[in-house]
């Protein structure tokens, strides 16, 4: 509780500093309305008509269920990396062969690009939420897991004789000693997983069904609709920006205050 | 009687011997120290008698009924800050928090460290204050016996004499017993009933020396002349190498 009131007080000092990062997006939206002086409104639609478009959208009930559709996905895909990652990877960690055999996997499932996924995800799975499902947990998968491992492989044993030295009875010696060292490997895992699920999932979308964000991207590539296309964009980077800036990098601030 | 009890223990480390055939008693109330070159096993042997290393051939038998190391290196947890990394023990040992909290706070003050530092992380602090969290979160438990890993040898001076002092106001109130480990002769001397010469590869005692004096009379005055002695004697030149010009 303690926590969260500090992260709260926190927060303003943190936006203040967001003052940079705000003038360069706002550059960036200056640059794309000279590509659209430039090059014309079917290439390249003017910021005002994408956020417009974008405006629209966002009261369009079946936009609306389109996007609902890609955050389940998302979220389950996401939470399964999460579960599986961290446990496994957890577990792993703590067995030195464990750790050993996992490693060449883990290397194939890094090294094999996601589109090879979804092509042998749909041969097996077929169109819809499975494959979508299936391909976001291989690719955010391996990182959480990655992440897991290496917390638990550079556990410090001076501190672990420390604790001994001090009879640390085992709920202390996980919370105070394990769990802060493994946590600030896993979370930095949670995030890039995070963002990497986001990713892949329009991706699959887009390839092996006909609902979501994914699958309206390409219905807007094939009528030519760039505003809406742009729009769909937006929101993928904006939700992405909004998860990453808002909530976990304040979060993470906080976390490792410690850490020099 | 509480005591702690060391007879023909034997370690390796892979092939290499690092001790051979170690025996030494510990009595409540006394100070037993350990003094050597560096490198000459002292680190090792000290785990070996607080059970953080397996004893392999030999024995050690412990009767205190509790006891608390502080390490060579600080060993502090980076993410707690000075406080709770001083209070770490006593929430071990199942203190109230708001108590352990407090105890902390107090004997931090004493060991001279202020306010100010209290909410500070290990990363901000310098060696000696390291340090002397450390030997606070060692000593706040209240331990009947006390390991000592040099702990002494990153402080400046001033600070190092007040932190015998309070060690030695322990010891003349027979409140603790101390095995402690050092290469600085003197401060043996200041500290110690009794001191063993441990001499390397592999680690081996050679010699006792005993001062019967409390800690508590020994000056400046006393612990020189005492170490001048010493210095003259055949198997200290030995061990510690030292030139005589
Ligand atoms: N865990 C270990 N594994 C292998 N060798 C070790 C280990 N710990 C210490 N040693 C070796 O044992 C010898 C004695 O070390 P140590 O007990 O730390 O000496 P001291 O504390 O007297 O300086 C050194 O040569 C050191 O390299
Ligand atoms: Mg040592």
């Amino acid at each position: 509780m303690k926590f969260i009131i500090k992260i709260l007080k926190d927060f303003p000092a943190y936006l203040w500093s967001g003052w940079g990062s705000i003038a360069s997006i706002f550059l960036f939206i200056a640059l794309w309305d000279m590509g659209n002086q430039l090059y014309g409104d079917l290439v390249l639609p003017s910021p005002l008509e994408t956020f417009n478009t974008l405006w629209m959208m966002l009261h369009d009930e079946e936009v609306l269920y389109e996007i609902n559709i890609t955050l389940y996905r998302a979220a389950m895909g996401f939470g399964l990396s999460l579960l599986l990652g961290s446990v496994l990877g957890l577990l792993a960690g703590f067995f030195a062969t464990a750790s050993m055999m996992s490693r060449p996997i883990v290397t194939i499932l890094v090294g094999m690009p996601p589109i090879a996924w979804i092509v042998l995800a749909m041969i097996w799975f077929g169109m819809g939420d499975d494959t979508v499902i299936f391909t976001v947990v291989v690719a955010s998968f391996p990182i959480i897991f990655v992440g897991a491992l290496q917390g638990t492989r550079t556990l410090d044993g001076d501190l672990n004789e420390m604790a001994k030295s001090f009879n640390l009875p085992w709920h202390m010696k996980f919370v105070d000693i394990y769990f802060p060292h493994i946590f600030s490997y896993i979370f930095p895992s949670w995030v890039s997983g995070l963002g990497m699920a986001w990713k892949i999932v329009v991706m699959a979308e887009l390839l092996a069904t006909s609902d979501g964000i994914g699958a309206s991207l390409a219905v807007a590539r094939s009528q030519l609709d760039t505003p809406t296309a742009l729009a769909l964009v937006v929101i993928m980077i904006g939700s992405l920006m909004f998860i990453e800036y808002i909530i976990l990098e304040p979060l993470k601030r906080e976390v490792e205050l410690w850490r020099s | 009687m509480e005591k702690l009890e060391v007879k023909g223990l034997n370690h390796h480390f892979g092939f290499t011997e690092i001790l051979r055939d170690i025996n030494f008693t510990l009595e409540k109330g006394s100070v037993l120290s350990i003094v050597g070159p560096s490198g000459g096993g002292k680190t090792t042997l000290l785990h070996l008698c607080a059970h953080l290393l397996d004893v392999e051939e030999g024995e050690v038998k412990n009767s205190f009924e509790s006891s608390s190391f502080a390490f060579q290196d600080a060993r502090l947890l980076p993410w707690k800050n000075v406080i709770d990394n001083i209070a770490l023990g006593l929430l071990a040992d199942g203190v109230k928090k708001s108590e352990a909290i407090e105890r902390s706070r107090t004997i931090a003050l004493t060991f001279g460290l202020e306010e100010s530092d209290f909410e500070k992380f290990p990363k901000d602090l310098s060696g000696g204050m390291r340090q002397r969290v450390s030997f606070a979160r060692a000593l706040v438990v209240k331990p009947s016996l006390l390991f000592l890993d040099e702990p002494f040898s990153a402080l400046d001076i001033g600070l190092k004499k007040e932190l015998q002092s309070v060690l030695i106001e322990m010891i003349a109130k027979k409140e603790i017993s101390i095995l402690f480990i050092t290469h600085d002769l003197m401060e043996a001397i200041r500290l110690s009933d009794e001191i063993l010469l441990l001499k390397a590869d592999p680690g081996h005692i050679v010699k006792k020396f005993s001062y019967t004096l409390p800690q508590s009379e020994r000056d400046d005055k006393y612990v020189y002349g005492e170490s001048a002695k010493i210095l003259q004697d055949a198997e200290i030149i030995d061990t510690f190498e030292l030139e005589l010009r």
